[in-house]
Order: structure tokens, then C-alpha cells, then sequence
């Protein structure tokens, strides 16, 4: 009889499996290193040389598909394949839960049988995985070491590896533990997987684990055990778990027509690459054309002198960044003496100090250190370590950096690791700062794991892409998306040159559409400089130029701009001796630190202690003085703070005897609770608030979350009504309002879609809510009578009145006319208060909800605590006039934006800060408007971007950058 | 405080006489309708194009002009407009952009300000129209007359039936072709219709057009329908969705894609629910249901005429996609395409087609809701209910996509 043969084509390996008869005879997992026709073709050879004889064959797999067509071998959906094997070999399952290299998926085997994968945007799991260790320096095996001696773990966003990447960082730049890290990447894949996949579907009763990562991370089936409460029986992980879709795809393969396994052979290897992907043109035709290419750019290196003879003075500039950690020393007639680049390794306060004290043994006592400066995200650490003169906001260093190359620039942009950075330059200043979002960070340090994923080094890899011929076309978004393109580039038959130039030209496309979101190229400027490390790659570099049509300068210390730009820094402005740590002091140098959670308030923020050997102390992770132990900067300057305790005030707090209401404080209701609040207490309801925001909140109710991309502040809801089901009220009330309150100010006044409808997205997904216990209904505020009547309807078994229906909205109204008239006094006073004190003022300025301290995660605490006041969109919009846009202005929220930031440009020391949560899709809209109305008035714009991310280090960078730039400003009036 | 400060731009508005001056260009969504309402407009003495540029460049060119995070759709029909006037092929001076308003609560209706802000630093003469009911744009709306407005719905409402019937004759005809040569012969009747007057006959029409695709014949076998529900624009357009009705015949399916006309009564009807929701205008309401009660009377009727002849599944009856909606959620829900996705799913549900393709576009905030947000309570509904989400967006691979649908076609067979 024929053999059954299963090949199971993943994103990262191959797996085969031969079944002959009822036996597994031959299993196999190898990486393919994205050369998938030849990995195939050479465990087939092998399996013939084996077991030569006749085979029925199924492919399966998500690579195996375009194989599959284009060699006409049967093919079976992955997760099918799994479902085959499960039911022959382990029947007993209930659920199945398989992470692969890019996919996850779960199988419900009982009670309805159902089969998911994670949607495109849900970031891979083994890939994930893989990423996040080459992020911390050690091999997967190592970090599933560290993970089993854990002792705690940190929340890290799970829903996508770039945002989990930005939460890695600085906890890694913070010093925190990598076993830590380690356990609490494994928990942030299991969170996705429950949340994303099984949405609403309780993960329960006997539970496989397939797939590689499953089967080779102890750690990671430990975190999905504790996760799910599994005891140690319904935990079932498979000896077969990496192959287990082969073997299903071989038990396929019994409907296939058996042939020689060579004609298999033959088959595979005829199959041509396909013509669908998409290619662009070679970045250089010729040799000679790169190599007039490296010449013109050799042309703007600085000098070196040697550091063996050289005598006198010298600047010390440190970038501590995201990934990297570079030190550079300057010399007055800035040539320079000695530089260091280095990865993190998840150290960067090690490498400074060893670094630093080379540095000064190779002086001898003839190099004397007469200033200091550091920049970038570690700027604090460093700073209060090594006791530098100045700590300066990393775009003030890389201005000064690129001024020193063309005093004529007018337009920067900078690749690193993680960011983006971009700023023009008008008038001998920054006048606006592009970074790029959350979501398509991640640029340059994406190359790099990807090279080494092909198992190469960046300098090859990059080298690769130079003489391209077809370089792919791979989209512009976030790497996640990148990745699957590059995965389908590779199952198309495109090589690593072509996938390596694709790559850069994508980096580029990515900053420039993406980032500075320019329209045609010209936009960015005439004097071009370009730095970073990503830059360094001739290849991005080329890119570049090409895209952008012009040669552009490229510094030969491009990696090193921000170092060399904070050097320049303390040259410029040290006054007398530098405070700089001595070599002494450095031999001595030892530091512990310490973790532990601050309950200072709700933010429960994790605070690490960094304890120096002479007594000093750092503290980091903080979001507020309290956290450092400082006395808090007083909340009389921020709005945020005001309404946060006011707003709880409209419940009078009545004992209540009707019973007892339960009103969700998120979304709509963060504008809307007074009005409730006054319409339940005035009908003799209690009102109980749900829970206060908080992460473990969210997970609370994530298994209910049934749209992963949806906001933050939707995606909260859900543990808002678990916390009020758990609370035993009697009924939970959520209107539906497609409208919002008219306020006159707009053509529309409708509600985002999501704040009109949630209730019934909660209610659909939710098993414990049902028409008895959530009242939802569809009102319209401005059209009294009909939402007496409904209301009226709604509460029939009441017994209620019209009359006393009536009487209670007015008490509601006139609550929320209260509440706002408090909050707009509110803001009279802090906007004189801070005018007399010669105070910048910010508007931060977002929608009601944003007050939720979980959802801006302090943003207002961190600008009081830079010395600025705080107000709110909806606490001065009306100071405003109308104002006519361009857009359709149809949303109550929205409009009150415009007016906000009108409002801001009417005053010298009012600036605005536009809060976005992410995912918001009506927000595109708003934001370019907003900025065209603060660019219209010669203002600048800043815009940030919050998720359930909770890495106030970028946002901190953001504001600086802003304040310098304001600063800037003022100076040059 | 009644000053106003006035942020616009300026920008060429649309007038009447330009109808004589300019040609207008119209993004493509359903390509048979579209010719069909292209002849119909041309008879007006309108100088129109529907676009049929769908090359890589069309995607491009829509990145680079518009916000990263607005929805696909919007980023197609960008791109489509660049891509067509840096083609060369139009006098820039004398052409104009068309395009859809509903006034909804999504972001659909800022396609047109959005529009606007991408052609203005490299078209700024090109004024862009845009066709309402809901007295937006009045310096640049298109005039749709009562019977200009007759036409257009009969032009959607044979377009319906000829899409509907290819569907189902496409998967199974004998000679390779043959379906596609019926759609053609059924566009040139109707246009033929309107050029030498009898359009109105509808019934007469319908009966001809599924007399010309019940004459192909057919192979008798069984595949596995699936319905395609969702975003009107990725629902509906090949460029918007990677082809995915190809796709679905080439997995020998037969794709089962809901009429166009049930989007326009969607849209009617959510008026006359507002009345009796929120009590809002009351004459408004009345006129809008006059309206719909004669396009629903029209689609009752072209139901019995498929019923008749009895080859083809007739189209949905509106009232039952409603009835179809109020099991699942409110009719409240009226942002974007809201109830009418579940309504859309329960009905295929209920007539034979549990296996669906909800298409939305990546990160749309109506779909949320009415989409994912529903399918819990459809699959509680139906027990058979087989329904896979797929995001479109530009840089959405097709294999990922492709293979989630595959995914959901494994688990149709398996239930089948």
C-alpha cells in the first residue's frame, strides 16, 4: 500500500510526516530560512532515499499555498489539518491552541465546533517570540530559561510586536530584570491569544497545545496554564505538537491519488516563482555608480584625531537610545577624538560606564573631560550616573548636530532603531517635529532582526540589496504587515537581494508617506540631512534618494548624531568646571536596582529603584513626583485633575429605594453621568459607578472584546460591566445615541460610531448581560418628548409617570449644566492663574473620555510636572468662535476640537496637544484638520497617540521636544 | 457667540453649466450597474466615465495622498482619481470628480473633503462633485431631479438582477463563456431600454433578463454557496477586495453577492426609523417611506417575476432583511452599512447560505459593531452560520487573506 505523506509549510519551517499504515514512521522540523522550494525539495530527497515507494502527498500550510498551486499537489487549510489530526489522535480535545511562526490559532472541538486564527493586524506569535529575544540579546532557549525564574511580570501590550517592543524598552533601559521580561513576553502572547482569538469563547476543558513554540517554551505553557486554570491532566502538549499539521495533512492525503515520490519531486521542483508580486527598479544599475555614490558621501565625514597623542580639552556627548548606546568625544575645533556604538543588550548604564572608563585610561591624563551631556531615552539614568553637566531633549541633539553639517538645513529626518524622527526647520528653529505612531515603529530595528532571521548580519544584508534587480514592493505600514508581505514575496520565489532592497525602499516610503506624510517629495525641504543608524545602510540610504529625487547629506557619523549633537550641546554651553563623573569615582562604581509597584494612586505605577554605591538614588517608571517620593507638583493647574474628582460629584450619592443602577463610566458616560446620574437619583435609584479604569480591569473583560482593532476606551467597557455584574446591581443602563447633543457649533452632532452603538456590541457578546439586567435604549437628547417616552417605556414596570420621567431628565440636564459650568470656571481660573504666573498652557485636548487616567495614562500629570498648565477641549471651546473647516464637521466631539484648538491659537501661551486613541478611524480626519488650523496660525502641532501602551517615555520625549521647540520660538520673537 | 472664523480652503465649485464644459470621472464599485447608470447619465447630456484603472499605481497614489489611517476605500477611490488625471488621458481644465454623500455618522462622508485636500496641490482646477440627498455641498451637488432619480434606481435595480443572475449561472454554465456573454447581451438590452424609451417597463425587462441567463445551460452539481456581505465599497469592488468574486468561482463556490438596491432602501429607511425613534421630522419620514414603499413594491414584484420563471433564487425581500435585523440587534444602528451586514447575514442564513465573507475595511468603526460585534449572536441564531471577517486594507496580503477565507470554505465543506 502507498505511503501517506503531510508537508506542513509554515513562515519559518518545514515539517513532513510519512504515515504508513497506522504508524508515524518519519517526522520532521526544519527552519527554512525563507528558501522554501529547496527546504521541501530536500526533505523529500530524503524521505525517498528512506522510503522510496509510492505516496499519496497533501501540502498544508500558510506558505504551502502558492506552492501548492503552482505544483499542483493537493492541498488542506492549515487549521483543517489540525482538526484531522486531532480528531484521530486525540478526540477526547475540547479545544486546540496552535502558535506557529506568524499565526495563531484555536480550534473549539465541543460544544459547537469552531475554528479562528488571528486576524492581519494581530502581530505572529513564534515571530513574536523570536523578535523579542534578538530585542534582548538571547536565543529563544535562553529566554525561555530566564522565564521559568521569574518572579514577577510587567504588563506588556499583546495585541501587536511593535507596541510590545515599545513597552520592552524602557523596562529594559530601566533595568529591569530579563527573566521578568522574559515571563511577561510569554503572558503578553497567551493574553493575545485568549483575547484576540477566543473572543467571548471560554477557553475551558481538556486543552491541546500544538505548534513549535508551544512544544519547545516551557515557560510559555506554563504562562497558558496558569492563564487558563488548567490542572495538569487537561493540559495535553503533544510529543508530536511541532509536526502535528503534517500528520493531519498526511491523514488528507488518503483522498489523494498515490504516485512515485518522484514525480512529487519533480513536480515541486518545476513549480516557477509566480509573477504576482510587484517590483520596483535596481537602486544601482553599475559598481560605478555606487561607488561615485559612497565618494559623494565620504565627502561630509568629520576629521578624527588620535586619541594616543592628543592633548587638551574634550566633550563627552552620550545617546543612550532605544537600541543602541553611543558615546562620542569631541574635540573644540571639532574633530573627533573617540566614539562608541554599541547595542543595548539590555544594559545601557553598563556600557556607559565601562565605555567611559576606557575612554579615559586611553587619555592618560592628557584628555580632560570639559563638559557633558546625554540625550535619548535613558537621558535620566545616565545623567544622575555619571553625574553629566546637561541632559537635552534628543531633537534639541539632533538639530545641533545637523546645523553643524549644513547651517542651511531645513529639513532632518533620522531612522533609529525604533523611531522615527523628522523636523523641519524654519527660521534657524524647529518648527515642527514628526514621530512617527506607535504602530509603525519599529523601522530600523525590523531590518535587523530580519537579517538575522535569514541568518545574516545587518552590514550583508544590506549589502545584498545594492545591485537588486527586482526589488519587491512591500508596502508602507507597520512591520507586522511588512512581514507577511516579505513572507509572501519569499513563497513567490524573490531573493534575499531583491527582499533586502525591497525592505529599505519600504523603510523610506514608510517615513516619508507615513511619518511626514508628505505629498510629493518637494515638500520636505532643500537641505537634506539624514541620519541615524539606518542610514548607514547605503541601501536605505539610496532609497532615499531615489524617492526622493535628491542627494541629500548624509554625515559619516550618522549613527552618532545624537551623541555628537548633545557634545556640541555641553561645548556650547558649559559655564566653568564639568561635574562629570571622575575615573576614581568610575573604578567604584556599583548600582543596585529594585523594582516595586507604587500605590501612590489608581496608575499603580511600576517604579524601579536604581540605588548608586555613594547613597545616591534613581527612580524611574514613575508617572508622577509621588512615585520619586517628591511631594506631587499641585493639581491647581490641571483641569484633568479638577474634573476627575468633580465629575464622580454629580451622584448625590442617595441611598435609593427603587433599587440600584449601574452605570458605566467609560466612553459616552465620561460626558453624560451627570445627566444620568441626576435622571436615576431624581426617580429614587441608587447609582453605582463601575470599578475605576485599570489594566487588570481590561483583562477582566477582555474575554468578551469581539473587535481587537477597536479603541482602547471601547475595549475597557467590557470590564467595566463585568465589574457591575460582579457588583450584583440590578440593572446596568446604557443608552444608544446615535446623536449627540446639538451644541450648534456643527453640521451633524452624531456620536462616533463606536460610542453611539457599543451597548449592543456588549450586550451580543457578553453571556451574562440580557434585556432584564442591560437597559439600552435608542435615544435622542435634543427630542425631549420622544425620549420621554421611551424612557418611559423602558421603565414601565416602574410605574413611573411622563411627569416624573420629566422632572428627572430636567434634574439630569441641570446637573450636566452644572457640572460644565463648573468645569468651564474651573478653567477660567487656572487660564488666569497661570497667565499671571507667566505659565505655558497646554490644551490637551481629546474627547470626554480621555479623562480616564487609564486611558491617558497621566499625560496631564507628566506636563504639570514639566511646569505647564492643563486644560481641556471641553473646558474652553466655547471661549472660541465657530469655525468653518474643510472637513464635513458632523460629530459633537470633534467639533469641539476645532473650536479647542482655535481657541489656543488666539493666545501666545496656549498650545495644543491633540490625545488620539489608537484605532480611532474618525481621528484621521480630525487630526489633519487640527493641524492645519494650528499650521494656519503659525503654531505648532503635536499629536499623541495612546493605547492600552503604557510607555510615557516616548510621550515625554514628545513634549520636550515640543517645549524646546516652543522655547525656540519665544527666543527668536 | 455668532462670529465665525473660516478655515476653508479654497476650492472650484460645481455648477450646472459646466455639465457642457467637463467631463466627469467616477470611481468604479460595481462594474455592470456602473456602465448601466454611465449610458443612462450620458443620455442626459453628461459627459461621464466610470474609471477602470485598477493597476498597483491606483493603491499607490492613494497612500501617498491620503491618511494612513483612513479607511481603504477611501485610499481606492483617491488613488483611482490621481492615477487617472496624472494619466494624461484627460484636459485637466475641463474634467471633475463624482462622488457619493450619504451624510452618515462614518467617515464615508468626508470622502468628498478628503478628496478635495488630495487633488488640491496638484489638480486645483478640478472642481469635485457630489451627489446627496441630504443638502451638503450645495455649492457643488449634482442635480438629481425626481426622474433623473427614477432612472438611477431602475438602472441599480437591473443591475441587481443581472448580477444576481450571472452569479448564479457563472459557477455552472457547460460552455466556458457563456455566462459572461448573457451579461452582456442583458447590459445591452437595458441600455438600449433607455435610449429608445420603455425603461420603466421593469417587470418586462427582469423577465428578459433572466430568460437570457435561464437559457445557458447549466451543469447540475451542487457547490457551495457563499455570501459576501459587509462594507459597501470593499463588498462590491474587485479592486477594494483583490477580486474576490474570481477568487470564490476559482474555489468552485458560487459567490452570493446581495443587491445594491437593499443598500438604497437602507438608507431610506433609516430616515423613516429616525422619525419613529426620535420623532424627527415627521414630513421628512413621510416622503422617504412614500418612496420606499414604491421601491419595495418594485422588488416584490421582481421577486414574483424570479419566482415564475423559477431557475434563479430570487433577490432578497427587504422587509425580511428587516425582520432578519430586529433578531440581532436594533435598526438604530444605522452608521456605515449597520444592521443591514447582520440582516444581511441572517437572511443568507435563512435562505440556504450559512457560509458568508464579511468584508470590511482594516480598523472600520461601523463593522466593529454590526459586524464582528454580531456574529456571536448570528452563530446562536443559525446553527450553521459559518462566517469569516476579513480586513481589507493596502497592505493586507491576499495569500493572508485568501487563506482565512480558505479557512472558512474548509469548515462550509465540512458542514455541507
Amino acid at each position: 500500500m502507498s505511503k501517506l505523506l503531510g508537508i506542513d509549510v509554515g513562515s519559518t519551517t518545514v515539517k513532513a510526516a510519512v504515515i504508513d499504515g497506522e504508524n508515524i514512521i518519519y517526522s520532521s522540523y526544519v527552519r527554512h530560512f525563507s528558501r522554501v522550494k529547496e527546504t521541501v525539495l530536500a526533505e523529500l530527497e530524503k524521505i525517498g532515499k528512506q522510503f522510496p515507494g509510492e505516496y499519496s502527498v497533501a501540502i498544508t500550510g500558510s506558505a504551502g499555498l502558492g506552492l501548492s498551486q503552482r505544483s499542483n499537489v493537493a492541498f488542506v487549510q492549515e487549521v483543517q489539518a489540525a482538526f484531522i489530526a486531532i480528531r484521530k489522535y486525540y478526540p477526547q480535545t475540547d479545544v486546540a491552541v496552535e502558535l506557529g511562526g506568524e499565526d495563531a490559532k484555536i480550534i473549539f472541538v465541543t460544544g459547537g465546533t469552531e475554528q479562528r486564527m488571528n486576524g492581519s493586524c494581530a502581530g505572529g506569535t513564534g515571530a513574536f517570540i523570536d523578535q523579542m529575544a534578538t530585542l534582548l540579546n538571547i536565543t529563544v532557549e535562553e529566554m525561555d530559561k530566564l522565564a521559568l525564574r521569574a518572579e514577577k511580570t510587567y504588563p506588556i501590550a499583546s495585541r501587536c510586536g511593535v507596541f510590545a517592543k515599545s513597552d520592552i524598552q524602557p523596562l529594559l533601559n530601566q533595568g529591569a530584570k530579563k527573566e521578568d521580561i522574559s515571563a511577561s513576553i510569554f503572558q503578553a502572547v497567551v493574553d493575545q491569544t485568549v483575547s484576540g482569538l477566543a473572543q467571548g469563547r471560554k477557553i475551558k476543558g481538556r486543552v491541546l497545545f500544538l505548534g513549535g513554540p508551544l512544544y519547545f517554551l516551557k515557560g510559555l505553557r506554563k504562562a497558558f496554564k496558569t492563564t487558563l486554570k488548567l490542572a495538569d491532566g487537561d493540559a495535553i502538549f503533544p510529543d508530536n505538537a511541532p509536526c502535528f499539521m503534517s500528520i493531519g495533512a498526511a491523514l488528507y492525503a488518503k483522498n489523494v491519488e498515490a504516485e512515485d515520490l518522484k514525480s512529487v519531486i519533480a513536480k515541486i521542483s518545476a513549480a516557477k516563482g509566480s509573477d504576482d508580486i510587484v517590483t520596483g527598479k535596481p537602486l544601482f544599475e553599475s559598481k560605478e555608480e555606487y561607488a561615485a555614490f559612497v565618494k559623494r558621501h565620504r565627502a561630509t565625514d568629520l576629521q578624527f584625531t588620535d586619541i594616543a597623542t592628543y592633548a587638551g580639552d574634550c566633550y563627552i556627548g552620550i545617546d543612550s537610545g532605544s537600541t543602541t548606546t553611543k558615546l562620542i568625544a569631541v574635540t573644540p575645533d571639532f574633530k573627533i577624538l573617540w566614539s562608541h556604538y554599541q547595542s543595548n543588550n539590555g544594559q545601557p548604564l553598563d556600557i556607559v560606564i565601562n565605555k567611559l572608563k576606557e575612554f579615559i585610561k586611553l587619555g592618560c591624563g592628557r584628555v580632560k573631560i570639559a563638559g557633558s551631556a546625554v540625550t535619548g531615552y535613558g537621558e535620566d539614568l545616565i545623567k544622575s550616573a555619571i553625574k553629566a553637566d546637561f541632559g537635552i531633549v534628543e531633537t534639541v541633539a539632533h538639530f545641533k548636530a545637523a546645523l553643524h553639517f549644513n547651517p542651511k538645513v531645513d529639513f532632518i529626518i533620522d531612522i533609529g532603531g525604533q523611531d522615527i524622527k523628522c523636523f523641519k526647520i524654519k527660521h534657524g528653529a524647529i518648527d515642527s517635529i514628526m514621530l512617527n505612531e506607535a504602530c509603525s515603529s519599529g523601522c530600523g530595528s525590523f531590518i535587523q532582526t530580519f537579517a538575522r532571521a535569514m541568518g545574516m548580519e545587518i552590514d550583508k544584508f544590506s549589502q545584498e540589496g545594492l545591485y537588486a534587480r527586482h526589488p519587491v514592493e512591500l508596502g508602507s505600514r507597520c512591520t507586522v504587515f511588512m512581514n507577511s508581505a516579505v513572507k509572501q514575496a519569499q513563497k513567490e520565489g524573490a531573493g534575499v537581494d531583491d527582499i533586502s532592497a525591497g525592505l529599505s525602499s519600504s523603510i523610506v516610503k514608510n517615513a516619508i508617506y507615513k511619518v511626514i506624510r508628505a505629498s510629493s517629495a518637494d515638500e520636505l525641504g532643500q537641505n537634506i540631512v539624514v541620519q541615524g543608524g539606518t542610514f548607514l545602510n547605503d541601501a536605505v540610504l539610496r532609497s532615499f534618494e531615489i524617492e526622493t529625487g535628491k542627494n541629500v547629506i548624509r554625515p559619516g557619523i550618522a549613527g552618532l548624531m545624537g551623541a555628537f549633537g548633545a557634545a556640541l550641546y555641553a561645548m556650547e554651553n558649559i559655564r566653568g568646571e564639568s561635574s562629570t563623573i571622575s575615573l576614581e569615582e568610575l573604578e567604584s562604581f556599583t548600582y543596585s536596582s529594585q523594582s516595586a509597584n507604587c500605590h501612590g494612586c489608581t496608575s499603580n505605577c511600576n517604579v524601579n529603584f536604581i540605588r548608586f554605591n555613594d547613597g545616591r538614588k534613581y527612580v524611574s517608571g514613575n508617572k508622577c513626583e509621588r512615585g520619586a517620593g517628591l511631594k506631587p507638583v499641585s493639581a491647581e493647574y490641571d483641569i484633568y485633575s479638577y474634573k476627575q474628582g468633580r465629575l464622580p460629584e454629580s451622584i448625590h450619592g442617595n441611598p435609593g429605594k427603587m433599587g440600584r443602577v449601574g452605570l458605566p463610566l467609560q466612553l459616552g458616560m465620561y460626558e453624560q453621568l451627570p445627566l444620568w446620574a441626576g435622571f436615576f437619583e431624581s426617580l429614587g435609584f441608587q447609582v453605582v459607578l463601575s470599578e475605576k479604569s485599570s489594566r487588570s480591569l481590561y483583562f477582566k473583560g477582555q474575554h468578551t472584546v469581539a473587535s481587537d482593532t477597536a479603541c482602547y476606551p471601547a475595549k475597557l467597557m467590557h470590564g467595566h460591566i463585568e465589574s457591575l455584574l460582579d457588583e450584583g446591581v440590578d440593572f446596568i443602563f446604557m443608552p444608544c445615541e446615535s446623536y449627540n447633543i446639538d451644541e450648534h457649533c456643527s453640521t451633524n452632532h452624531y456620536n462616533c460610531p463606536v460610542v453611539a452603538y457599543y451597548p449592543e456590541l456588549l450586550k451580543a457578546n457578553n453571556e451574562r448581560l440580557n434585556d432584564g439586567n442591560f437597559i439600552m435604549p435608542y435615544i435622542d437628547l435634543n427630542m425631549e418628548k420622544s425620549t420621554v417616552a421611551k424612557l418611559h417605556a423602558v421603565f414601565k414596570k416602574y410605574h413611573f409617570t411622563k411627569k416624573q420621567i420629566k422632572n428627572a431628565l430636567k434634574e439630569g440636564f441641570e446637573r450636566l449644566e452644572s457640572y460644565h459650568a463648573d468645569v468651564k470656571e474651573k478653567a477660567d481660573e487656572i487660564l488666569w492663574k497661570a497667565t499671571e504666573a507667566g505659565k505655558q498652557i497646554i490644551v490637551l485636548a481629546g474627547r470626554p473620555y480621555h479623562l480616564d487616567p487609564e486611558i491617558n495614562h497621566g499625560i496631564n500629570k507628566l506636563l504639570t510636572s514639566l511646569n505647564l498648565a492643563v486644560l481641556s477641549e471641553d473646558s474652553i471651546y466655547e471661549k472660541s468662535e465657530i469655525v468653518k473647516v474643510n472637513v464635513l464637521n458632523q460629530w459633537t466631539y470633534h467639533a469641539r476640537l476645532y473650536r479647542a484648538a482655535n481657541f489656543a491659537c488666539s493666545r501666545s501661551n496656549v498650545n495644543l496637544v491633540q490625545l488620539v486613541s489608537f484605532g480611532c478611524g474618525l481621528d484621521a480626519i480630525t487630526t489633519d484638520e487640527v493641524r492645519s488650523i494650528m499650521e494656519k496660525n503659525g503654531k505648532l502641532y503635536t499629536q499623541i497617540k495612546i493605547d492600552e501602551i503604557n510607555n510615557l517615555g516616548v510621550v515625554k520625549i514628545r513634549l520636550r521636544s515640543m517645549l524646546a521647540a516652543i522655547e525656540e520660538a519665544e527666543k527668536h520673537k | 457667540m455668532e462670529e465665525i472664523r473660516d478655515y476653508t480652503n479654497d476650492y472650484p465649485k460645481w455648477d450646472k453649466s459646466m455639465k457642457q464644459t467637463h467631463k466627469i470621472l467616477v470611481p468604479d464599485m460595481l462594474p455592470w450597474h456602473f456602465l448601466i447608470i454611465q449610458e443612462v447619465l450620458r443620455l442626459e447630456g453628461y459627459d461621464i466615465e466610470v474609471l477602470k484603472n485598477e493597476n498597483r499605481t491606483v493603491i499607490d497614489e492613494g497612500l501617498k495622498h491620503v491618511h494612513n489611517d483612513t479607511c481603504y476605500p477611501c485610499l481606492c477611490v483617491v488613488g483611482q482619481y490621481i492615477d487617472a488625471l496624472k494619466s494624461g488621458k484627460y484636459d485637466l481644465e475641463h474634467t471633475a470628480l463624482m462622488i457619493t454623500q450619504t451624510g452618515g455618522g462614518c467617515r464615508a462622508s468626508n470622502y468628498m473633503p478628503l478628496i478635495r485636500k488630495a487633488i488640491k496641490a496638484e489638480f486645483p482646477q478640478v472642481p469635485v462633485v457630489s451627489v446627496n440627498f441630504s443638502g451638503l455641498e450645495k455649492d457643488s451637488s449634482f442635480e438629481i431631479g425626481a426622474k433623473l432619480f427614477i432612472k438611477l434606481a431602475y438602472s441599480i435595480i437591473y443591475g441587481d438582477s443581472i448580477m444576481w443572475c450571472y452569479n448564479q449561472t457563472k459557477p455552472y454554465e457547460v460552455e466556458a463563456g457563456a455566462a459572461d456573454s448573457a451579461r452582456d447581451m442583458a447590459v445591452n438590452y437595458v441600455v438600449d431600454k433607455f435610449k429608445r424609451g420603455g425603461y420603466a417597463k421593469y417587470k418586462k425587462i427582469n423577465r428578459h433578463i433572466i430568460s437570457l441567463f435561464a437559457k445557458v445551460e447549466r451543469r447540475q452539481e451542487q457547490k457551495v454557496k457563499v455570501g459576501v456581505v459587509g462594507e459597501i465599497y470593499v463588498k462590491y469592488s474587485r479592486l477594494g477586495n483583490n477580486n474576490l468574486e474570481k477568487f470564490l468561482l476559482s474555489e468552485n463556490c458560487e459567490p452570493v453577492v446581495p443587491a445594491l438596491l437593499d443598500f438604497v432602501l437602507y438608507c431610506i429607511v433609516n430616515v423613516v426609523n429616525d422619525g419613529k425613534l426620535y420623532g424627527h421630522s415627521k414630513s421628512k419620514a413621510f416622503i422617504y417611506n412614500l418612496v420606499y414603499k414604491l421601491l419595495h413594491r418594485m422588488q416584490k414584484n421582481i421577486i414574483k417575476e424570479f419566482i415564475k420563471e423559477g431557475t434563479f433564487m430570487p433577490v432578497h425581500d427587504f422587509e425580511h432583511l428587516r425582520r432578519c435585523a430586529d433578531k440581532v440587534l436594533n435598526q438604530g444602528v444605522k452608521m456605515g452599512e449597520g444592521w443591514l451586514i447582520p440582516a444581511e447575514m441572517a437572511a443568507l442564513a435563512e435562505t440556504g447560505v450559512p457560509n458568508i465573507v464579511c468584508t470590511q475595511p482594516f480598523g472600520c468603526l461601523p463593522n466593529h459593531i454590526a459586524g464582528k460585534g454580531s456574529i456571536r449572536t448570528l452563530k446562536e441564531l443559525y446553527k450553521n452560520e459559518n462566517i469569516v471577517a476579513v480586513d481589507y486594507d493596502p497592505s493586507a496580503t491576499k495569500v493572508n487573506q485568501e487563506n482565512r477565507i480558505k479557512l472558512m470554505l474548509a469548515t462550509a465543506r465540512e458542514n455541507n
